[in-house]
C-alpha cells in the first residue's frame, strides 16, 4: 500500500479512503477523527466524532452538546479498528486533550500529529514520539528563528515587571483554550499566589480545566465592579483580541502582555502595541520540529499548517523526503 | 550581559518615558561597576567599540547554516542582527549556566585587533543566550537604536542618586565611561566628582511660557526684551584652547559645525541661537538649519550652502571669571563688548527689543519683523543666570501658532494608558482639481485634545472605519463625509519624504469642528504658500 492510498488530502480535510474516516475535517462529514479542540481543528457538525474524552468535553463546551451526531472517545495509547484500519490516539503535548492520530494498514504506520510542542507544559499530558512511515507535522513555527525560551523565564519576566510596576495592571493576551490555563497555572508554579483576573471568555475553560484537576488558584473576573476600574498591580488574563478593545479601558495605565510564540520577532510586538512580549507558545519550534521528525524514524514528512518551504527544505538538507501537504481551510488558531 | 540584554529589550518596546526611566534607574540599582557604567556608554552613544560591517555578519552566519533557510529567515524578520541573533547555532541552556558580563564581553571585543576581530566576536556569540547576542550585535555594528536618548539617560542618572539633572549635565564632559566616580558619588560612596574637564557645558537657563494674569504681576520697566528666534538653542565655550559647541542639553556637537567652531577665537562661554544665514542680513528658516543638524561630520558643500552662526543672548564665563551670578544687564554689556570683537558672520548680539507697555510688546509678538522670530522673549534686568526653569526672571512669549483645517484620514492604535485607543492621527487636505479634490496627507499628530475628545475620535474612527491594516485604521474622509480637525502647528517646511511637499512642526489638534463640512476644510494651496 502506497502512503496516499492510506491517507491524502481532500477540501474537507484528510481523508482516509480504507477506513472511511477524515481527520481534522473542515467541513462536516460522516466520519471525523479529532486531534483536538482549537476551532481550526474542530468543528460541529459531523455525524459521527471520534476524539479524546476530553476534546470531546471541550467541544461540547464551546458548540453546545449537539456538536455531533455521536461522539465516541478515544483512550490515548489503545487502538480501535474502524473498516479494518487501526487508529491509535498518542498524546501531542499541544494542549489539554490534544492527540496525534496514528493510522495503520498492512503494515504501513502514518502518524498525523495535528499541533504539538514538546516543552514541557503543567496542564496537558507529554508528547509521545511515535515511530512511523510517515509523520505528517504542523509547521506554524517552522523557520530556524523560532526558537522558544524556557517559558518559566518568561513567567519570571512578567512577574519582575508587576513587581517595578506595581501602579499598572499587567494584561496577558493568551488564548482560551491551553494558552491562557497554562500561563496561569505557570505563575501559580512561580509562587504567584494573588487572585488573578480573568475575562469571560475564559471562565468556561478555566472551570473545566479546574475540574480536571488542573489548581489554577484563586480567579476573579476582571470587571470593574467594587474594584473602582483600577488593577493596579494586578495580572489580567483575557483574549488578545480584547486587548485591543474597549474592554482593556478598565485597567489602569496598562501594560500589554502577549504571551505567543509570535512574540519571538520584536516586529510582531512592536505592530501589536505590545509592551511585555512573553514568547510562550502551544506549537513545536524549529528545534523541536526539526529533532521530533528524527525522532519518529520517519522516512517521509508531509508538511502542513504554515511554513511548509522551510521544513522541507531542511528534509532536503537532511535527506528525508518531505513534502508540503496541502490542506484547505486551515488557519491559525492557537497562537 | 543577560540583564543589559534584557534592558535593551525592554526599553525598544516601552513607550512612556516614565517607564523606561524605571526600567533604567532600576538596572543601574541591580547591576554592578564597571557594566552599568558600559551599559550607560552604550545607551548614550559613548562606548568606544570596534565596529563590525553587516557584510561581515552576514558571512559569519552564511558558514554557519543553510542559505536557503537563511534566506527564508531573513526575509521574515527583516532585520538583520536579529536574524543573526536567533538563527546562530548555540546552545540557550548553556549560555544561561555560563552566563557573560557585560564588561568582558566589551574587554574582548576591544581586545581584537583586525585580523581577530571576527573570531573574538564568535567565539562570544557561541556562549550568549539569544538577546544577549542580539545586544552584542547591536554594539557592534553601531546604533543601538532603543528611543533612549541620551538625555533620558541623564535624567535616569539623575533620579538614580536624586540630584539634578543639570548636575549631571554639567559634570557629563569630564566623565569617561565606565562612570565609576560618578556612580561612586550618586550611590553616596564618594564625592561629587570634579569638573575636570576643559570648556566644560554649564547648564542652561530656560524660561516660562507667558500665561494668563503672569504680566499683571510684573513692571515693564524691571524687563528687558529679546526676539526669540526660531533656530537651536547652544553653548559655545572656548577655554584654554580647547573649544566646544555644546546643544542645550549638553551634548557636544562641534564635529558638525567646523566653520562655526573656528571662529571661536575667543575665552569665553556663551549662550545663544545656532541660526544659518548671513548675519545680519539674512537669517535662514529651520528647515535651512535642519540640513546642518543631527549629523556627526558635515561635508564641505553643506558648509558653504548653509554657514552657520550664533545669535548671542548671554555670556556665562569671561576668561577666568564665571559670569552667571552678576545680573543681567551687567552680563549683556560684557556680552557687546566682546561679540563686537568676533568674526560678525560667526557672531552677533540678539538685538533689545524696546517697548513701553504689554501693550506695544503683544503687538510686535504678533507681527515680529524677520519670519525667523517665533516670539519674544521678557528676561528680568537683575537677574542672574542659573540653571533650570525658575519661575519669574525669563518668560518666553510666543506668537500664536499657525492653524489649518485638515480632514481625519488614518487612525493608529496608542501606546500604554492608550493601547485601547485610536489616538495617533494622520490628517490630510485638499488637492487636484477644484470639482475633483483628493486628500493628501500632510502630518500626524496625537494630543492637543482632551480625554474627553479622545473618547468621541477613537469613537468616530471605529463607526468610519472603511479599511484596516495591523494598528492601522483607514477613516472614510470624503468630500461629502469626513471628520474636520483644526491643527495647529508651528511652522512648515518642504519636504521630498512627504507627498504632500511639506512637513510641520509640531502639529496637535487644537480643535473637532464637527461642525464643518469636510469640502470647507482648506487646501494643500494654503500650506504651500505659508511656506518661506
Amino acid at each position: 500500500m502506497q502512503p496516499h492510498e492510506l491517507l491524502l488530502p481532500r477540501p474537507e480535510g484528510l481523508y482516509c479512503p480504507p477506513g472511511d474516516f477524515f481527520i481534522d475535517p473542515v467541513r462536516p462529514v460522516e466520519r471525523a477523527l479529532i486531534t483536538h479542540g482549537h476551532s481550526d481543528h474542530a468543528r460541529s457538525g459531523h455525524r459521527h466524532v471520534l476524539a479524546t474524552r476530553q476534546t470531546l468535553d471541550i467541544m461540547a463546551l464551546r458548540y453546545g452538546g449537539d456538536f455531533a451526531g455521536s461522539t465516541q472517545a478515544a483512550a490515548l495509547g489503545e487502538t480501535v479498528s474502524l473498516n479494518g484500519v487501526s487508529v491509535g490516539f498518542h498524546p501531542a503535548g499541544h494542549v489539554l486533550g490534544s492527540a496525534q492520530i496514528a493510522v495503520e494498514n498492512e503494515g504501513l504506520r502514518i502518524v498525523a500529529s495535528g499541533d504539538y510542542k514538546r516543552a514541557a507544559d503543567p496542564t496537558c499530558a507529554p508528547f509521545e514520539v511515535v515511530p512511523c512511515d510517515v509523520f505528517i507535522t504542523e509547521a506554524t513555527f517552522a523557520l530556524p528563528v523560532f526558537r522558544h525560551p524556557d517559558a518559566t523565564r518568561e513567567i519570571a519576566t512578567l512577574l519582575k515587571s508587576v513587581e517595578q510596576f506595581p501602579e499598572r495592571a499587567h494584561l496577558v493576551g493568551a488564548y482560551a483554550l491551553g494558552k491562557a490555563e497554562r500561563v496561569i497555572r505557570l505563575l501559580r508554579d512561580a509562587g504567584y499566589e494573588r487572585p488573578i483576573f480573568i475575562h469571560g471568555a475564559l471562565t468556561k475553560l478555566c472551570e473545566y480545566y479546574q475540574e480536571q484537576g488542573f489548581d489554577l488558584g484563586p480567579l476573579e473576573p476582571a470587571t470593574v465592579e467594587g474594584r473602582g476600574g483600577a488593577f493596579a498591580g494586578e495580572i489580567v488574563v483575557g483574549p488578545p483580541s480584547a486587548f485591543a478593545d474597549r474592554w482593556a479601558r478598565r485597567f489602569a495605565d496598562p501594560v500589554a502582555c502577549f504571551a505567543s510564540g509570535w512574540m519571538r520577532i520584536r516586529q510582531r510586538a512592536r505592530q501589536r502595541g505590545v509592551e511585555l512580549p512573553l514568547v510562550i507558545s502551544d506549537h513545536a519550534d524549529w528545534d523541536e520540529l526539526t529533532a521530533t521528525i528524527r525522532e519518529t524514524g520517519a522516512g517521509e514528512i508531509w508538511v502542513t499548517h504554515g511554513r511548509e518551504e522551510a521544513l522541507v527544505r531542511w528534509c532536503e538538507l537532511a535527506g528525508i523526503v518531505g513534502r508540503p501537504l496541502h490542506l484547505v481551510g486551515y488557519e491559525d488558531e492557537g497562537d | 550581559m543577560q540583564a543589559f540584554a534584557e534592558l535593551l529589550d525592554r526599553l525598544v518596546l516601552t513607550p512612556a518615558r516614565n517607564g523606561k526611566l524605571r526600567l533604567i534607574v532600576d538596572y543601574f540599582r541591580a547591576t554592578p561597576d564597571p557594566d552599568r557604567g558600559l551599559a550607560l556608554a552604550a545607551i548614550t552613544g559613548d562606548l568606544d567599540i570596534p565596529s563590525v560591517k553587516p557584510a561581515m555578519l552576514r558571512a559569519l552566519v552564511m558558514e554557519r547554516m543553510d542559505a536557503v533557510l537563511f534566506a527564508y529567515s531573513y526575509d521574515y524578520v527583516g532585520d538583520l542582527a536579529e536574524t543573526v541573533s536567533l538563527v546562530w547555532p548555540a546552545s540557550e541552556e548553556a549560555a544561561e549556566a555560563n552566563s557573560i558580563r557585560l564588561s568582558e564581553a566589551v574587554a574582548q571585543l576591544r581586545s581584537a585587533g583586525r585580523a581577530d576581530g571576527p573570531a573574538v566576536l564568535v567565539r562570544l556569540l557561541d556562549r550568549m543566550t539569544i538577546s544577549e547576542r542580539f545586544a552584542t550585535i547591536k554594539l557592534v555594528t553601531g546604533g543601538l537604536r532603543i528611543g533612549v536618548s541620551a538625555r533620558l539617560a541623564k535624567q535616569a542618572l539623575a533620579d538614580f542618586g536624586g540630584v539634578d539633572v543639570t548636575e549631571i549635565e554639567e559634570l557629563w564632559h569630564g566623565l569617561k565611561p565606565p562612570y565609576r566616580e560618578l556612580f561612586g558619588w550618586l550611590t553616596g560612596k564618594t564625592g561629587k566628582p570634579k569638573l575636570l574637564a576643559a570648556a566644560p557645558f554649564r547648564p542652561v537657563m530656560l524660561s516660562n511660557p507667558v500665561q494668563d494674569g503672569d504680566l499683571e504681576k510684573i513692571d515693564p520697566a524691571d524687563y528687558a526684551a529679546e526676539w526669540k528666534w526660531d533656530g537651536i538653542r547652544v553653548q559655545a565655550v572656548a577655554e584654554k584652547g580647547v573649544r566646544r559647541l555644546y546643544s542645550r542639553t549638553g551634548d557636544d556637537i562641534s564635529g558638525a559645525f567646523p566653520d562655526l567652531v573656528e571662529a571661536m577665537a575667543f575665552e569665553a562661554a556663551l549662550d545663544g541661537e545656532l541660526l544659518v544665514g548671513h548675519p545680519p542680513e539674512h537669517t535662514g528658516t529651520f528647515s535651512d538649519l535642519q540640513q546642518r543638524l543631527n549629523r556627526k561630520t558635515v561635508p564641505t558643500k553643506l558648509v558653504g550652502q548653509y554657514p552657520v552662526f550664533v545669535r548671542c543672548y548671554d555670556i556665562l564665563r569671561e576668561g577666568k571669571e564665571d559670569t552667571r551670578a552678576l545680573p543681567f544687564m551687567e552680563r549683556r554689556k560684557r556680552l557687546e563688548a566682546l561679540v563686537a570683537t568676533l568674526d560678525p558672520s560667526r557672531f552677533d548680539l540678539s538685538p533689545i527689543v524696546p517697548f513701553d507697555g504689554w501693550a506695544t510688546l503683544d503687538a510686535l509678538r504678533h507681527a515680529p519683523p524677520h519670519p525667523v522670530i517665533e516670539g519674544v522673549m521678557l528676561k528680568r534686568l537683575d537677574s542672574a543666570y542659573v540653571p533650570g526653569r525658575p519661575k519669574g526672571p525669563w518668560f518666553k512669549w510666543k506668537r500664536d501658532p499657525h492653524v489649518v483645517d485638515a480632514v481625519l484620514m488614518y487612525a493608529q492604535r496608542g501606546h500604554g494608558k492608550r493601547s485601547s485607543f485610536y489616538s495617533d492621527f494622520t490628517f490630510g487636505v485638499w488637492s487636484g482639481p477644484e470639482d475633483a479634490p483628493v486628500l493628501v496627507p500632510v502630518g500626524k499628530a496625537y494630543f492637543g485634545f482632551t480625554d474627553e475628545e479622545l473618547r468621541l475620535l477613537d469613537k468616530y474612527v471605529r463607526d468610519n472605519t472603511v479599511e484596516r491594516f495591523g494598528p492601522v485604521r483607514s477613516v472614510r474622509a470624503e468630500s461629502k463625509h469626513g471628520l474636520v480637525l483644526e491643527i495647529a502647528f508651528e511652522g512648515l517646511a518642504r519636504s521630498k519624504r512627504h507627498r504632500s511637499g511639506v512637513a510641520m512642526r509640531f502639529p496637535r489638534i487644537s480643535r473637532l469642528r464637527w461642525d464643518k463640512p469636510a469640502n470647507e476644510a482648506d487646501r494643500i494651496e494654503t500650506l504651500q504658500a505659508m511656506l518661506d
